[in-house]
Formats: C-alpha cells, structure tokens, sequence
C-alpha cells in the first residue's frame, strides 16, 4: 500500500530544565507536608494561587495531578471508585480520577518521583468557582473527608464585560479569605509580599503569552500538544521566579526555531484551531495523528487560558479580582466568540476542532451553536470531536481518526 | 482482452463493498459481503467477485483505493486511503451533481454531508458515540424481536399505526419495544416507530439543503426507510443506482482521478 512519509514532532529541549523545575516542585510539596513550620493549601487553578503563596503556603493543584492522572491513562480505571460513592459518571472526570485516585490510595506522582506517595495533605481547600461548579464540589469532599477548612470564592458567570461591580464583588470575596488563611497559616499577609508575588505572576503569564504567541509564525515552531505540557509552569508555579526563568528559556528556543524556520510539524499545510480540553490520555496519539496529516493544531483557548494581563502589583488584590474574571471560561460566548475570532485571524488559521468533552460541558462550547455561528461568520470550517479529558470510555479512537482525516480532505478540497 | 480498470474498497464496520469501474467512472462490477473477523480475506473474495462480474483480471487494476473502518488493512491497495465521507460525497456526487446533503445511513455510523455545487465538501457530521439512528440499532431491534432484520422492511410498511419510541438510547429503546409487546401493539407497528427512532435520530445531526440523497447499506436494504423519510422532511429524497456502493464507488473514482492525474 502507497503509504506517504510520517512527518514526526520535534523534541523541544527546554522540556529536560521543565522536568527539573516540575520535579523540585513536587519535592518541595512533599516535604512541606512533613515539616512542622510548613502549610499546604491546595488550591484551584485559576483560584487565589497569588493570595497563598505571599502567606509562605505550598500550594497543591489538584487539577494538575487530575490531569496527570488523565496523561497516564490511570483516571479511566479510577473513576468508578468514585462513580461508586454516588459521583457520576457525567461529572467532571477530574473530579472523579482524583477522588477515585485517593480512595484506591495510587497517584501517578508515586511512580514518577521516588519517595513521594501521595498528593500533600491539605491545611486548607481554597477554591474559586470560576471555572466551574464541580471544583467547589470537589473540594467540599476533600474538606469532610480530611477535616480541613475549604473557602473559596463564588465567581460571576457568563458576563460579557468585566466590570467595576464584579471586580468589587470579587475583590471583597477575596479580602474575606484573609483571617481564614492567616489563622491556618499562622502568619498575617504581607501586602509587599502579595505585591511581589503577583507581579511574578504578571511575568510569567506575559511570558507564556510571548511563548504562544511565537505560534503565529508559519511554520509554527509550537503545537498545541507541546503547550499542554509546557503550561505546567504556568499553572503550578505562577507567582515564583522558577516559572519565570523556565519562560525565558523556552521562549528563547521558539525564536530560535522561528529564525531557522523550523515547525513543530513537518511540511505544515493546515493551521488548525483546537478549541476545548485536551484528550489528556490522547496526548501523543493526536499529535502524530496531526502530523501525519501535516496538520499543526497550533493555538487553543485552553493553554491561553493562563495569560492573565491584569495582574497590577500596585493593586494586587483588586488585580487579581479582575484577572480571575477575565478568564475565557467564565464569560459569555458573546465575549467566547469575539475572542476565538481575534484568534482565527492572528494565527492564520484553517480550520477549527472544538472538542465536545463528555464531563466537562464548561470547557466544551460546541453545545449553544458557536461552531455554526462562527463558521457562518467566518468562513473557516470547523469540526466537532465527541471525548474527554480523562474518561477514555468516552472516546472512540476510529471515530475520531476518521472524522480527524475527513476534515482535513475538507481543508485539502478548499486549498 | 485487456481492458484498465479502477477498484474503490469499502471495509466498513459491517460490510465490505467493492467498486470496480472503466475509465469513465461506469460500474463494472460490485460486490458485498459482511466484513466478518478476516478483513483481508473478505476484501480478496469481494474483488475476485466484482473483477469477474466486469470480465477483469488483477493485472487490469491500473489503481486502487480503500476506505471505510479497514481502509488501512488491505494488502491490494495501491493509492492513498481516503475517509468514508471523501468516498461518499464522490459517489453520490456523481450519481447527483449538484448542491446536495448526502445522508448515509451505514452499518456502524451515520453521516451528514453537505456538497457545493461544484462538489466540494462545505461540511460533514458523524454520529456521536451512539448506535441511535444506525444500522446497529435496527440490528439490535432485529434481535430483541427475533424477527430477522430482511423482514424488517415488510412488517413495517405494513404497519396501520405507528408505536413512537421516546428514547434516543438503544438499551431504553429496547425495554420500550419489550413493553409494547406485552401491551399487544402489533409488531408492525412497533417496526414502523423503530424505522422512524432511526431517522428522527439522523435528521437531528444537522439541518438539510433543498436536494437531499440518501445512501448507505441500510437505505439499500430499507425501502421503507426512503418513503418515510420523504414523508418526514415533507420532500422527494434521491437515491444512487446502488446506495449501499456509494463508497466504494467514489473510493473507486479517486483511484481513477490519482491515476489520471499522474498519467497512467
């Protein structure tokens, strides 16, 4: 059979300093859960991460470890440990992966780090519902299981413009975390700590951007499978110098492959837009998929989802306010669809794959019509792919290969 | 005598089709049969089959294409594989060159396709990870009713009412049945709310253009299935020569067009 030459991905090599910055970060967690002086907060991941760590908290994500989960196909074994307690299997399959994870007593860190066994035991679950509703649910278990405090801050949803009023709403949301966590802490909050600690996270998001935006370029020297790794800085380490200097590098690699024009896909033909969750557990098999069709899925809502423009050190609770506002899952698909074009447009792009993930109908914005609204509007053609994030059982491989290699015949018809 | 031919293969889910045609795109030969656990041997016994019903030897094959859910695992395969719903549009594209939405009623999958007048693809929908609307459901129904699924067609044309089933879930589907039949609904009306379960299920992936063709194994088999969706969409619907072959026939057309593009 005439078969044509596979394209492969190119190995980014500030993946190795990456590994390193994960890897003291998952060692620092876990010490700081055996040291007496020490509190570990676990935190959502666009919740206050700025907040705890100006109070000296070593801060858990269970999102990322979630998502761990999802890349190392362990969540689809545990998710009916929690379906089992009466969480479904329609809800979010972060929540149940990580529930399940902690009922069967395994963690994907255990294999990956000697010596480390667990996520850190929580002092205190801080949440911010921005996202969605399931992460206050899911911390709520957490908090009677471990009899630890979970406070968090209930967010506005849907708006179009983030404005004063919200800001002012979220903003005291925040200030009212403050006594809770300086007495879990021990320690009262020092602004100019805040301060520096958000303008780090300035940093690092501007960085990320830098970093993403370096996928304008044709070729594009990143794909979007790239930078769902690479935005593990962005997510666990915002507000720490490591992520900063790990940025830099990164982005300095990317403007070295774009000087040598080198892509992230051989031969790249089509410029594809991904919109929605990962297949965590699909990582590699969609990307040489991708490649093979000399397709680059170069830019996605969901890694830009951790640019946060508005971090303001001389304002850094109010600052925060309004970037945990400005998060794209949380506005109005009026705001969703303004954005996604600015996108279509300065990226170049094709065509658009919107994954419709089973358990998490937040990040999926193929079920109120965008797609055909923006395709009319546009112009660009777009594809629905039925999955998840975490639950393999909701993903059919043939299905999405072939619906995958269609879709790009349809962009070839168009060329 | 010699004569060039061009082979388009299908291995669906279900069933292995092949097309083969002269260099004007006219059917010679076909043939079809239930894809089974051996792909291979299935894709090999359904070309000798339609390579002799259109007088053809092997050595006449100047290009061959594969699609479907086997495409990748056919060893005479001498052409890139092409998707299903590349093979789909092709075939009824040229059965109907027009604007169209295709509707392909399959084995595994349903699709929506919509051609341009010039016959490209403006969009294409798959079933979502159901069997709803497949020939999978009325397999299912086939069995749960014990009536063999060539009957189907007969009962339910039949039918003098018709049984709606209020689920989209073929496990609900079934329990439905199950109870209509310990109430007394006739059986031919039952058949007839399982035929219209299955279209109502594919009219709901997307919305339709003026000229709607209908293909797929499960139309070829179903002319009841054809009457009730015209009745449904309240227009005429059109169907190729041979609907269950639309894909092999356009997998069959793109070997033509590769090889007239390179000049063999």
């Amino acid at each position: 059979m005439a078969q044509e030459k596979q394209p492969k991905r190119k190995k980014i090599e500030a993946t190795g300093q990456m590994m390193k910055i994960m890897s003291d970060y998952f060692y620092d967690l876990n010490d700081a859960t055996k040291a007496s002086d020490r509190k570990v907060a676990w935190c959502t991941s666009v919740g206050p991460a700025e907040l705890l760590r100006a109070m000296g908290f070593a801060v858990h994500f269970p999102e990322n470890h979630a998502a761990m989960l999802g890349a190392t196909r362990m969540a689809t074994e545990l998710i009916p440990e929690a379906n089992t307690i009466g969480y479904s299997p329609d809800i979010c399959s972060y929540l149940t992966a990580d529930i399940g994870a902690y009922l069967k007593g395994v963690s994907p860190l255990a294999n990956a780090y000697p010596g480390i066994e667990a996520p850190p035991r929580p002092d205190v679950l801080v949440f911010n519902t921005n996202q969605c509703r399931d992460v206050q649910d899911w911390f709520s278990w957490y908090a009677k299981e471990l009899k630890v405090p979970c406070i968090g801050i209930t967010s506005p949803k849907n708006f179009t413009e983030v404005t004063d009023i919200l800001i002012d709403d979220v903003t005291r949301q925040i200030e009212a975390l403050i006594p809770t966590l300086e007495k879990v802490a021990g320690q009262k909050l020092d602004l100019q700590r805040l301060s520096e600690t958000v303008e780090l996270s300035r940093e690092c998001t501007e960085l990320w951007r830098q970093v993403l935006e370096t996928a304008a370029t044709s070729p594009a020297p990143l794909s979007f499978f790239d930078s769902t790794i690479h935005m593990g800085p962005a997510v666990v380490l915002r507000g720490t110098q490591q992520a900063v200097d790990y940025y830099r590098q990164l982005l300095s690699e990317l403007q070295q492959r774009i000087t040598d024009g080198v892509g992230a896909v051989d031969g790249e033909k089509h410029r594809i837009y991904w919109e929605g969750m990962p297949v965590w557990g699909r990582l590699r098999q969609h990307s040489e998929l991708f490649s093979e069709l000399q397709a680059s899925v170069l830019v996605s809502t969901y890694c830009s989802s951790w640019i946060f423009p508005d971090f303001d050190a001389d304002v850094p609770i109010r600052s925060m306010a309004k970037a945990y506002l400005s998060l794209f899952i949380v506005r109005s698909d009026i705001y969703k669809e303004e954005y996604i074009k600015k996108m279509l447009k300065r990226f170049h792009i094709d065509g658009i794959i919107y994954h419709d993930a089973k358990t998490c109908p937040c990040n999926s914005n193929s079920r109120y019509g965008m797609p055909q609204r923006l395709e009319q509007e546009t112009g660009i053609p777009s594809l629905v792919i039925s999955g998840d994030l975490n639950d393999l059982r909701c993903v059919s491989d043939e299905q999405t290969r072939t619906n995958v290699e269609a879709f790009i015949e349809q962009l070839e018809e168009r060329k | 005598m010699t004569q060039s031919v061009y082979v388009g293969l299908d291995m669906g889910a279900s069933r292995t089709k092949v097309a083969v045609i002269d260099w004007h795109g006219v059917l010679l030969g076909h043939a079809a049969k239930k894809s089974g656990i051996n792909f291979a041997a299935t894709a090999e016994f359904c070309l000798d089959t339609s390579l002799a019903i259109a007088g053809a030897n092997r050595s006449d094959i100047v290009n061959a294409v594969a699609t479907g859910y086997g495409r990748n695992n056919v060893a005479f395969v001498t052409e890139k594989v092409k998707t299903e719903i590349g093979c789909h549009a092709k075939g009824c594209y040229h059965s109907f060159s027009e604007a169209i939405t295709i509707i392909d009623i399959g084995g595994q999958d349903n699709k929506i396709i919509k051609l341009n007048a010039a016959g490209q693809r403006d969009s294409f929908k798959m079933n979502r990870k159901c069997a709803a609307g497949t020939g999978a459901f009325l397999e299912e129904m086939s069995s749960r009713l014990d009536i063999p699924l060539d009957e189907m067609n007969n009962l339910a044309s039949q039918a003098t009412e018709m049984i709606k089933l209020g689920s989209y879930c073929t496990v609900f589907s079934a329990t439905e049945v199950l109870e209509n039949i310990r109430h007394g609904k006739p059986v031919a009306d039952i058949i007839k709310g399982i035929f219209y379960s299955m279209i109502q299920r594919v009219l709901e992936m997307d919305s339709l253009t003026e000229k709607v063709v209908l293909s797929g194994g499960v139309v070829a088999h179903n002319p009841y299935l054809v009457k009730m969706t015209e009745e449904m969409i309240g227009r005429p619907v059109s169907i190729p020569k041979f609907p269950q072959l639309t894909g092999a026939h356009g997998a069959a057309l793109y070997a033509l067009e590769a090889a007239t593009i390179k000049g063999t």
